[in-house]
């Protein structure tokens, strides 16, 4: 695969669009599973909103 | 439009929402995953050089995506921000506050890519041309909308004073779309302009794989960014009835 003289800033330019990409991917998966374990702590606390106390199907 | 109004009212409700965006997300992730994969086999291995500008028109295939969904992005940011104003609906600033970010980095992967495309093409990495002003412009609106929502602490207030300000801004997308007719450096559309494409097939599918590709990544990663939202919400709420319940326990212990 011979891009040319200008090769460097055809592969900058995937590198970059991949690199930031997965950083994005990752930022937002990680974020979620530790939103996610707080709330799983807060829930074995007890603690209950008030929109969940209100809702007959989850007592 | 009785099944329009149960669909949106049943959309508004975050538990639906989340119940329904986690069957569609590894749908649309996996979509995005394929149709990348081949785009970019059909953009590095099959697609021929440009007459003009050779292999460097590979850069084309980033670069157009990036900057199509950095204008979309902002879209998302505005109607959400008008569906909040509006229509006060529960999920438009969840939905505004989600894409915002999303939209900068693919601003941000635009003017990059851009800029690499630039140099070997103009010999320059940056002139101050209307298309590239103003897609800067575009970056900074997002910051712009980032900083100005951090920076408040009331939710709501935060919410409404950001979606005015993204309503406002939209006046940068026709900007963005027209600026290539002032006396600009950046080629013309080639794509959605009227009558046929102005770019050979062999250039073309390629870069529509890629397009539409990288655009059901952005619904994925929106998709995925409003989840998390939904749950930080819920994760603030619990935490403010602990410290309620805390507050009450510790004034019942002191009378």
């Amino acid at each position: 695969m011979d891009f040319g003289p200008h090769a460097g800033f055809i592969w900058a330019s995937y590198a970059i669009v991949a690199t930031t990409l997965s950083l994005l991917v990752a930022w937002l998966v990680l974020d979620g599973r530790r939103l996610q374990r707080l709330l799983d702590e807060l829930d074995a606390t007890g603690v209950r909103r008030r929109s969940d106390r209100a809702d007959p199907s989850q007592s | 439009m009785a099944m329009q109004q149960t669909f949106t009212q049943r959309l508004a409700n975050p538990t639906h929402f989340m119940a329904l965006s986690a069957r569609l997300l590894p749908w649309l992730a996996s979509a995005a995953g394929v149709l990348i994969a081949i785009g970019l086999y059909l953009a590095l291995f099959v697609a021929p050089p440009d007459y003009q500008q050779g292999q460097t028109a590979k850069i084309m295939y980033v670069h157009v995506p990036s900057a199509w969904l950095a204008m979309f992005g902002y879209m998302v940011v505005a109607a959400s921000s008008f569906g909040l104003l509006v229509f006060r609906h529960p999920l438009a600033d969840v939905s505004a506050k989600a894409a915002a970010p999303i939209g900068a980095v693919f601003t941000s992967m635009c003017l990059l890519t851009g800029m690499l495309w630039g140099k070997p093409m103009w010999g320059a990495f940056w002139v101050w041309d209307p298309r590239l002003t103003s897609v800067l412009i575009l970056f900074l609106l997002y910051l712009g909308l980032i900083a100005l929502r951090s920076s408040i602490e009331d939710e709501s207030l935060a919410g409404k004073l950001t979606a005015v300000l993204a309503l406002v801004g939209i006046v940068i997308i026709p900007v963005i779309k027209f600026s290539v007719d002032w006396n600009s450096l950046h080629q013309p559309a080639s794509i959605t302009r009227i009558g046929s494409p102005a770019i050979h097939a062999s250039l073309l599918w390629p870069l529509l794989v890629m397009t539409t590709g990288m655009s059901l990544l952005f619904g994925a990663l929106h998709l995925k960014a409003m989840r998390n939202e939904v749950l930080r919400r819920r994760v603030k709420a619990l935490r403010i009835v602990r410290a309620d319940a805390g507050t009450a326990l510790a004034q019942q212990s002191a009378g």
